[in-house]
């Protein structure tokens, strides 16, 4: 579904690509003792990864832990810093042993640096294996489009964020780049006091690209808005509800594959016949 | 029964949130919370930051505030807050709060002005001061000893200060940042009304139907009063309408209806243009109240060749050639100007066509009465063409488009029977032409008999807590008394001294050194000591680089008194710690002419004192043959020799001025009574001293004046307003309900001045005139001159009392537009998070979170052909100065090209190097919304 991930299936052609790239890394690395084992470990499945990654398990096989992603984040010139006119921590970093994601890869927290969503997004083309791949960052005029990035998406607790008790926030709605497009304010009167209105972020899914500024600049103790992992995150409604009203909506059922259409269930699978001959129980 | 910390704060919480709601909560739940509350108290107070004030509740538990939440009984905000609001106990436990007076001092312990700062005792401080003082009274009189006053000072703190300094030092040179932030309103309701600040209240915004803000970014700056006007909006969102009329695209016009962005200082032309189309469509579709408007107005103009508020050629720094000539391309045109093809048409009334050359006479607030013929005449040019061509902000938009927009809004003033509220800050308040601006606004309003109505009439919002109730409702301005009265007035200065027992001819009839001039005397060597109180003067002021320069470099004493570190105290010889809001009894007055008090919740940190405190001790220091002898003024004005008088009212010379402006009888009979309500179970540093025992001015432990002071100021204060329109409530009163709109006659508060139905001085007013509906009863400029658009006829002066103005005020260009060299407007403003120059904000780990650093937001496309990328370290240069910002092409204010926004909270990026010093000529406001820069990569 279209809600639910922006991120392209890799290829079998591509992937074919990465994997010769991916041996080449490895023969390179090949000196560093932890690099065939890092394959194996497992990260945590609410990693954030830099824009563009593939699918974990795609990206994790493609990425070489050469590190480039994470030199150029940090060595962007957004990122220089205003009095030492050196450059700040960058977003991304390389997993270390203690990190729970898999060692020698990118990721990012989105409450200690989030991502800044750089115009030429840095951190992708100089990806030598494609395990951040700019094709999907690529919009219809061949441009690198930051809008198309797709770390995560921003989820907001309703009981814990305060702009639902209607206290006058909405940090991180200003802090928001894509401000009143991936998060929107919901006017909602508030009856209590009679003459007041919440004004209640609310995360467009589709839009949103999972930078985490929004988790940032969150005010309270835990953030009450806070970044996930798409797959995490959001449920995903299958291609068996169409929405009537909304004529597009029907591509959706279109585009899945067709296969077998039987249903099973424990009532139906005995077979017709089979189930008559049982004749009937009449003590 | 034993509940863990975490149950106990859910049960607070429940039971705060039920009682909030109007539900019951279980008694067992009930009864968990009140003993888990038992060594807390729960007090009112107000918020310490914008004009909005709303009510707070402060928690306290072993002498610190532990926990604050909106006031639900608080008819401003009931029990909501913004964020800012919420941190505004926090904003007192920064880890490197002042905890101790500081001097710089060489190796052997003396002052030394290029020496680095040390800890010093009050006592030293003091005499520091003291020293400092006499020399600056000795090389330059009353107008070399300066003061940096606060819209943020409490009301008794402000009136310490104004008779500390124009009774004590006989000095003017006292005036509050608040100049900075709506003296603009101040003289706009003074010309138009004769009396100060609004004829509505909040309440408009639930019964209007159309809300219009002008400059002014209400989402951000005055996040509960959004909401009130959100929910108005949700209530009727087919009739209710909301235009945003602003420079650039800000949180304001999300829920716009309307949104115009028009080019800098075009405001001017908008609102005529509103008026025109009111004056010149009346005849055919009987639109104005003529009613109204033959009964209760009359037509003024002034003079439109008053300057832009800058240097003037024979000013001593511009001699000694302290301006570069890259400055003076700016500042020449205090002087004399040529008339642009922009202004041209709109200047063309008064009698100038384009290419004339304008020679600038000092702003001044003469003006004469007009026939409405006159004001028609000065309409004319302003036709849908003319404003739409200069006015349209945003190159990439249509015209047509932006015609339709200008039409809409008119008619949505003019419809019949449609309620319209005019909003503005900050927009229209600092601008070359602001209190023109500011009349303007009254003059649709007027035509259209929608002002000082329930739901209807142009409101001024005011930026600080007290701007209001401390800077102008006490009169902490270099030319205000209380209550009004004047300091050139010399029947209001005999009422201020018989109120201050003071000898008659004691205050000084000068006031004219509004903070600007005090930056700029400082710069010409004639003040020689100011003090920094409750405001950060070196970071808010304009062309910031030559008052640092001449702090710094000059033979001078600044003293900053301060909660924490900022610019001010950087750039100071004398750092002395204050005790903040909470630490302290005090009061408030915002936008809507509400006051509010509360009590001291802690003890200060540290050797932290009161201002009042500070104020008062100083007091101690002179006795009145070191103040009160003669003096001649810069202007030849001689100050007499008032020693004498004073002996006759019982003084002797060695009185101190502590004895007779604070510890005076009538402030004895105050008691300090701490068995009595409000006094009960709250301390009180500065009557009974403290637990810390600070060593105060004379070395010995502080144990307090022994009377109610904060009371007695209040009081004398409120007596110069009684009868007079600005009735206050007693002192007790306002610590038992949550703030009440003066006039409070009868134990009555004010909703809506000047309307017969509402306001009982212009019930009374009325009864004179015979009007049944409106008395605009305001004393000040109530007779006038005659004369048309070019000047005076008749010099006679005729009488218009209970009567209001309608202005006729010309489009003008701002002193310094974008150019070939500088080509790009600069903006600078605030943003939610951060309270003015950020001292407080940013010491709370939340809010410093949210927004660490000051952004310079850019159009995109400007951003592109300018090859800058998004979060890349930019140079903004005027011809003043330069300073390093990242560029912000997205999120929360997005200019229109050819503009960018730097807020100013952020004293790392440090725009006030940038911005001008021009001022609104009659209001001295300056104007932080326009100066020209390029930008370029750093």
């Amino acid at each position: 579904m279209e809600n639910t991930t922006k991120k392209p299936q890799i290829s079998e052609r591509r992937k074919f690509f990465t994997n010769i790239a991916h041996n080449a890394g490895l023969g390179l690395m090949g000196g560093l003792l932890w690099a065939g084992y890092a394959d194996k470990a497992k990260g945590s499945a609410l990693t954030l990864r830099p824009p563009g990654a593939l699918k974990e398990e795609d990206f994790l096989s493609a990425c070489i832990k050469c590190g480039l992603c994470a030199e150029a984040c940090t060595n962007r010139p957004s990122n220089i810093s205003k009095e030492t006119g050196k450059p700040r921590p960058g977003t991304l970093k390389i997993a270390k042993a203690q990190d729970d994601v898999t060692i020698g890869t990118p990721f990012f927290i989105a409450n200690d640096v989030p991502c800044y969503m750089c115009e030429d997004i840095p951190c992708v083309p100089v990806c030598p294996t494609g395990a951040l791949d700019m094709a999907s960052l690529t919009n219809k005029n061949n441009e690198l489009d930051f809008r198309l990035m797709d770390m995560g998406i921003a989820v907001v607790d309703p009981n814990s964020c305060i702009a639902f008790w209607g206290i006058q926030c909405d940090a991180c709605y200003r802090a928001c780049p894509l401000m009143d497009e991936a998060i929107k304010l919901e006017y909602d009167r508030n009856e209590r006091t009679g003459k007041h209105a919440f004004l209640k972020p609310i995360v467009v899914m589709d839009v949103c690209t999972g930078c985490g500024l929004c988790e940032k600049a969150c005010v309270t103790d835990k953030p009450a808005i806070f970044i996930q992992p798409r797959d995490i995150a959001l449920g995903d409604p299958g291609e068996h509800y169409v929405k009537g009203w909304d004529i597009k909506d029907e591509q959706r059922a279109i585009d899945q594959e067709i296969g077998d259409v039987t249903t099973k269930t424990e009532r139906s699978k005995k077979g017709a016949a089979d189930y008559l001959n049982e004749g009937v129980d009449f003590e | 029964m034993s509940i863990s910390r975490r149950d106990f704060l859910k049960n607070s919480a429940a039971v705060a949130a039920a009682g909030a709601v109007g539900i019951s909560v279980p008694a067992t739940a009930q009864e968990a919370a009140a003993q888990a509350e038992s060594d807390w108290r729960w007090d009112k107070a107000a918020c310490r930051f914008c004009g909005t004030g709303c009510g707070i509740m402060l928690a306290t538990k072993g002498g610190k505030i532990v926990a604050v939440k909106g006031d639900p009984a608080a008819p401003v905000n009931r029990g909501l807050n913004c964020i800012k609001g919420y941190f505004t106990a926090k904003i007192m436990y920064g880890a490197d709060r002042l905890k101790t007076p500081l001097l710089r001092m060489n190796d052997k312990g003396e002052f030394d002005k290029k020496g680095k700062f040390k800890p010093v005792s009050w006592q030293r401080a003091f005499d520091e001061m003291e020293k400092h003082i006499k020399k600056a009274l000795k090389a330059s009189g009353p107008e070399g000893v300066a003061m940096f006053s606060s819209g943020q000072h409490t009301i008794m703190e402000g009136y310490a200060a104004q008779k500390l300094w124009k009774a004590g030092f006989r000095s003017n040179a006292l005036d509050p940042n608040a100049r900075h932030c709506m003296a603009s309103a101040v003289v706009g309701f003074y010309q138009t009304f004769g009396i100060d600040e609004p004829s509505g209240c909040y309440d408009d915004i639930e019964l209007t139907d159309t809300v219009v803000a002008w400059g002014s970014n209400m989402a951000e700056m005055h996040p509960i009063l959004w909401s009130r006007v959100s929910d108005r909006k949700l209530s009727n969102p087919d009739r209710v309408k909301v235009v945003s009329i602003q420079t650039y695209t800000h949180r304001t016009s999300d829920l716009a209806d309307i949104e115009i962005i028009f080019s800098p200082n075009t405001d001017l032309a908008i609102w005529n243009y509103i008026a025109r189309e009111i004056v010149m469509r009346d005849e055919a579709e009987k639109i104005i109240d003529w009613d109204f408007v033959k009964k209760h107005i009359v037509f003024a103009v002034g003079p439109v060749n008053i300057g832009y508020g800058l240097r003037r050629a024979d000013d001593k720094s511009i001699k000694e050639n302290k301006y570069s000539a890259l400055e003076m391309e700016t500042v020449s045109k205090e002087m004399q100007k040529a008339v642009s093809a922009k202004e041209a048409p709109a200047l063309e009334p008064y009698g100038y066509k384009e290419g004339d050359v304008m020679k600038n006479i000092p702003g001044t607030l003469g003006h004469w009465e007009i026939s409405f013929e006159e004001y028609k005449k000065s309409l004319e040019p302003y036709t849908l063409e003319y404003t739409a061509k200069i006015a349209k902000g945003d190159p990439n938009e249509d015209i047509e488009q932006f015609k339709k927009k200008l039409q809409a809004l008119a008619n949505l003033y003019i419809e019949k029977d449609r309620k319209v509220v005019s909003f503005w800050t900050m927009g229209m308040n600092q601008h070359t032409r602001g209190t023109w601006v500011n009349t303007q606004s009254y003059n649709v309003h007027f035509m259209l008999n929608k002002q000082a109505k329930p739901g209807s009439g142009a409101f001024s919002l005011t930026g600080q807590p007290s701007a209001c109730g401390t800077a102008r409702e006490v009169g902490t301005f270099a030319h205000r008394l209380p209550a009004d009265m004047m300091v050139e007035n010399p029947k209001h200065r005999e009422i201020t001294e018989k109120g201050w027992n003071v000898p008659l001819g004691t205050i000084n009839p000068v006031g004219d050194q509004h903070i600007m001039k005090i930056h700029r005397d400082i710069e010409d060597g004639v003040v020689k000591f100011a003090w920094v109180s409750v405001c950060n003067a070196y970071q808010d002021s304009a062309s910031a680089h030559h008052w640092i320069n001449a702090a710094r470099e000059m033979d001078n004493f600044i003293v900053t008194s301060d909660g924490y570190p900022g610019i001010s105290a950087k750039v100071s010889d004398l750092v002395l710690p204050s005790a903040m809001i909470y630490e302290k009894w005090g009061g408030y007055g915002n936008a809507e002419r509400r006051t509010q008090l509360w009590r001291q919740q802690v003890v200060p940190v540290g050797e932290a004192m009161s201002d009042t405190w500070q104020m008062v001790e100083l007091a101690k220091r002179f006795k009145l043959k070191d103040v009160w002898g003669e003096y001649t003024l810069r202007s030849g004005t001689k100050l007499a020799n008032v020693i004498d008088a004073a002996k006759k009212m019982g003084y002797t010379e060695d009185t101190t001025l502590y004895e007779v402006l604070y510890a005076n009888e009538k402030a004895k009979s105050y008691k300090a009574d701490p068995n009595k309500f409000p006094q009960k179970g709250f301390d009180n540093t500065e009557v009974f001293g403290d637990s810390r025992n600070v060593k105060g001015s004379d070395g010995e432990v502080f144990k307090g004046y022994g009377f109610m002071i904060q009371e007695y100021l209040f009081e004398e204060y409120a007596g110069f307003g009684r009868g007079h329109g600005h009735d206050l409530a007693p002192f007790e009163v306002y610590h038992q309900v949550r703030g009440l709109k003066w006039p409070v006659v009868d134990g009555k508060e004010t909703q809506w001045r000047f309307n017969v139905k509402y306001d009982p001085y212009a019930a009374k007013a009325a009864k004179q005139t015979g009007a049944d509906d409106f008395a605009f009863y305001g004393t000040l400029a109530k007779a006038l001159p005659q004369g048309d658009l070019k000047g005076i006829k008749d010099e006679t002066l005729k009488p218009l009392p209970n009567k209001a103005k309608i202005f006729a005020r010309p489009y003008m260009d701002p002193p310094e537009m974008p150019d070939e060299k500088y080509d790009t407007w600069l903006c600078t403003g605030r943003v939610l998070e951060h309270w003015h120059s950020g001292t407080m904000t940013m010491r709370v780990p939340e809010l410093f979170r949210a927004v660490p650093e000051a952004l310079c937001y850019i159009n995109p496309k400007d951003a592109t052909a300018k090859g800058f990328k998004q979060g890349e370290l930019i140079w903004v240069e005027s011809r003043r100065g330069k300073v390093k910002a990242r560029v912000e092409t997205r999120g929360r204010n997005r200019p229109p090209q050819g503009l960018v926004f730097v807020p100013w909270f952020d004293e790392k990026v440090f725009i006030n190097k940038v911005c001008l010093d021009a001022t609104c000529p009659m209001s001295k406001q300056t104007d932080y919304k326009k100066c020209a820069v390029k930008l370029y990569k750093a």
